[in-house]
């Protein structure tokens, strides 16, 4: 297994049948992520961002093309892929500890013991800082826990990618800082390979790597791909006054308003 | 001043509507000759209860054994319309093959009324008290097919994308996902159904006879005891609000 090819997505094409014909989503998708690597998708609405992080999650399949994690082909969703939904997806009658036991059973219940199936849920939620909510349901904690929660659940099946569909977009400003800060944190302790959605300049900027660049749908590609190459575990107060930051900001925002520009929705 | 508000936003309205229901009763039973008013149906009612549970013939038994009789047979076939209504319709609300095949003839049944039902199941089991059953089964199983396959169908894409992504087995999708997220519905199809298997009952006790309410009005109205008639229709009422809040109770436990 090479490092340098954890994810490998060559000459992916996405159609979908519609009413009025076949609909292109995306087409010549071609992206290579290494291992540790922290990647986001960025690009307006309707790039289909999300349909590529549904393509590697395995929960659609490309019309073409060939997807590999870890050299193996994605055949469908998979325990080594954990997904971070936009609405969190807790389920509302299992507490928070049973939510991630869920995932936590499925993966290891075959070969571990009870004790260490709830050892795995328990340090799965204090990395998350929610041992206290454990036994509560999702309607009894705040929007900004739920979604800690659903990351808990996608990390406790040690996933060799967490795929993440614009995790922070439903959160308030300063709920989402904090988040990013925590994601920072725990994908440094974990060194976990990440790919996520997002429509946030700054969010793309703070956590990535490379950030990838989608032109705009119908037929949406990688239009290009910037590197990060800012420290890691990036602090948001001293990258206020950093020119590379601001340069980076100021490349993607060029990307997104000028070259990419959308007509007024 | 909180006491004073309860009692006048709260109980004074449905204690006013009775007041002026049971005056109206009274006004009518003025005019009439045969209608008897509230007050000689109150006394009637307190000797029937004083004794509710006497058997003097098979077909002369206290009021309770009338009830418990009637509400038997529903327990009956309710149970069996249950047993099978619900498991059937969570494969049609996942099998759309199944969906398919079965609407027709369940849009097609489920308007005929109930008692139309009645000769087929006199003829099948030769019997008056299955027959009874066999109508209750029939009209309380549409609602819970219809409400439950509904429950599954309208089950949110994210918690099956949730089962896929962590590749849950049938058997956990089914206990932790599919079956939680349907129960609501299928807790008022249940409500539907016991709605209508109390409604039917009477119907069908009037035409089947035993010991029953429905008989026992049927009996009454021979004997031309028109405050039992009365009464009976009380008790029906009651006994379906009851059957009614019992349930709404149950569902509110399983709500999220």
């Amino acid at each position: 297994m090479t490092m340098k090819n954890y994810v490998q997505i060559e000459n992916v094409q996405m159609s979908f049948e519609t009413k009025n014909g076949i609909f292109i989503a995306l087409k010549d998708i071609d992206l290579k992520i290494k291992r540790g690597e922290f990647i986001t998708l960025i690009g307006h609405s309707g790039c289909g961002k999300s349909t590529l992080l549904n393509l590697i999650a395995g929960l659609l399949m490309p019309t073409d093309g060939v997807m590999l994690c870890a050299d193996r082909e994605i055949a469908g969703p998979g325990p080594d892929r954990g997904v971070v939904f936009q609405n969190h997806s807790l389920l509302p009658w299992l507490t928070c500890a049973e939510n991630v036991h869920l995932a936590v059973e499925r993966v290891f219940g075959a070969t571990e013991s009870k004790v260490q199936l709830q050892k795995r849920t328990s340090d799965a939620l204090a990395l998350v800082h929610l041992t206290h909510a454990e036994h509560k349901y999702p309607h009894e904690i705040s929007g900004g826990m739920k979604q800690r929660v659903g990351i808990a659940r996608a990390l406790s099946m040690q996933p060799k990618v967490l795929l993440m569909d614009e995790p922070f977009g439903a959160l308030d400003a300063l709920t989402r800082a904090h988040l990013q800060d925590e994601l920072m944190k725990i994908v440094a302790a974990t060194n976990s390979t990440v790919v996520m959605v997002t429509h946030d300049v700054d969010e793309a900027v703070l956590l990535s790597d490379r950030i990838v660049m989608m032109t705009n749908g119908p037929s949406a590609t990688i239009g290009e791909i910037l590197t990060v190459d800012l420290p890691k575990l990036r602090n948001r107060l001293a990258l206020a006054n950093d020119a590379n930051y601001h340069r980076l900001r100021g490349a993607v925002l060029e990307f997104l308003y000028q070259k990419q520009a959308k007509a007024a929705a | 001043m909180k006491v004073k508000k309860y009692i006048q936003e709260q109980l004074l309205p449905p204690f006013l509507g009775i007041a002026l229901f049971i005056l109206l009763w009274e006004m009518l039973s003025q005019t009439s000759d045969s209608l008897p008013g509230p007050i000689s149906t109150w006394d009637s009612a307190v000797t029937l209860f004083s004794d509710p549970f006497y058997q003097k013939t098979p077909n002369d038994q206290g009021i309770g054994w009338n009830i418990l009789n009637s509400l038997e047979r529903v327990g009956l076939g309710f149970g069996l319309a249950a047993l099978i209504g619900i498991p059937l319709g969570f494969m049609i609300g996942r099998f759309d093959f199944l969906n398919k095949m079965t609407s027709p003839i369940v849009s097609m049944l489920r308007p005929v009324s109930p008692l139309a039902w009645l000769p087929i199941g006199l003829l099948v089991f030769h019997a008056a008290n299955p027959a009874a059953i066999w109508v209750i089964f029939i009209s309380s199983i549409w609602p819970m097919i219809i409400n439950t396959s509904m429950g599954v169908r309208q089950l949110p894409q994210d918690y099956l994308n949730v089962a896929r992504v962590l590749n849950l087995s049938e058997w956990k999708v089914f206990t932790k996902i599919l079956f939680p997220a349907t129960l609501p519905y299928m807790l008022t199809g249940i409500r539907l159904a016991i709605g209508t298997a109390w409604l039917v009952i009477v119907a069908a006790e009037m035409l089947t006879g035993g010991v029953g309410i429905g008989f026992w009005v049927w009996d009454e109205w021979n004997n031309l005891n028109v405050e039992h008639i009365i009464i009976a229709i009380f008790i029906v009422g009651i006994v379906g609000l009851l059957l009614e809040m019992l349930l709404i109770q149950i569902a509110k436990r399983f709500s999220y």
